[in-house]
C-alpha cells in the first residue's frame, strides 16, 4: 500500500495500470477499483493561473500519507490502495494527485477513495503557490468538501 | 543539541529563512520557542505546528533534539 511523493511528472492512468499489473494481477478478489485524479486548473478565484509550484515537508508528508492509507484500510475492507502526489513546478493540465482503492465491492472502494483524497487535502503537509497574471500567490486554504463527512461514508 | 526549527511555504517567505537552530534553554514549549525566535511577535493566524513530524499545540513541550515546524494551512491534492 504505497504512498509516495513524486518530484517529476507522472501519468496517473499508466501508474494505475502498472500498479495493478504488479500487485493485483491474478487477484480476482478485487471486484472494484475506485480512483481519483487531481489535475492543475488554469484558473482560480476567476483569475487565470499560468503555473504552480507545490511544496511539501519531507518526512512529515510521507508519514501522514502512509497513516491515511492505513486508516482507510482499517475502516473499510480494501485489498490495496495507492496514493501518489506530485511536488515541484507544474503547468495547467499536469496531474497533481492520484488516489485509488481496490476492494471486493464498490461501496468500500468508493468510500475509501473519497476518504483518501479528503484526508490528504485536510492533513497532508503540501502547499500550492500559484503564478497568476498579477503576481505569485500562496493558496490560503483548501475549500471543504460540501456535505462530505467520514461518518456519512463509512 | 539545539532544537531544529523549520518554516514552510508563505511562513518561510515571511521569515526570510527556512530553518533556525535554537538552544533549548530559551524555550520549554512551542509558544515560548516562537516568542524567542520572533522577539514576542504573535503567531500569524491559522499557523499550524508540528513537533517531530506530528501536529502539536502551542503548549506542547520542546526539548533538545526536537524538530519543530511552523506552517500555514495545507493546500495539497
Amino acid at each position: 500500500m504505497p504512498a509516495e511523493v513524486r518530484t517529476s511528472a507522472f501519468e496517473p492512468y499508466e501508474e494505475l495500470r502498472r500498479y495493478q499489473e504488479r500487485f493485483l494481477s491474478g487477484r480476482g478478489a478485487a471486484g472494484a477499483t475506485a480512483s481519483f485524479v487531481g489535475t492543475m486548473r488554469d484558473f482560480n478565484d476567476g483569475e487565470p493561473v499560468r503555473a504552480m509550484t507545490l511544496e511539501h515537508y519531507p518526512g512529515m508528508t510521507e508519514r501522514h500519507l502512509e497513516r491515511i492509507v492505513a486508516e482507510a484500510k482499517q475502516r473499510w475492507p480494501i485489498l490495496d490502495a495507492l496514493v501518489l502526489h506530485r511536488v515541484g513546478p507544474l503547468l495547467p493540465g499536469d496531474p497533481i494527485v492520484l488516489v485509488a482503492a481496490w476492494s471486493a465491492h464498490r461501496d468500500a472502494a468508493f468510500a475509501a477513495c473519497r476518504y483518501l483524497i479528503e484526508e490528504l487535502k485536510s492533513r497532508a503537509p503540501f502547499w500550492k503557490k500559484e503564478e497568476r497574471a498579477s503576481a505569485a500567490r500562496w493558496v490560503e486554504r483548501n475549500a471543504p468538501a460540501e456535505g462530505y463527512t467520514v461518518e456519512a461514508h463509512g | 543539541m539545539a532544537i531544529q526549527v523549520k518554516y514552510f511555504a508563505s511562513l518561510r517567505e515571511r521569515m526570510g529563512r527556512a530553518e533556525d537552530a535554537v538552544s533549548p534553554v530559551h524555550a520549554r514549549t512551542v509558544a515560548e520557542l516562537w516568542a524567542h525566535i520572533t522577539g514576542g511577535k504573535p503567531l500569524p493566524a491559522n499557523t499550524l505546528v508540528a513537533v517531530n513530524l506530528e501536529y502539536a499545540d502551542l503548549d506542547h513541550p520542546v526539548k533538545e533534539g526536537d524538530e519543530v515546524a511552523f506552517f500555514p494551512p495545507v493546500t495539497g491534492g
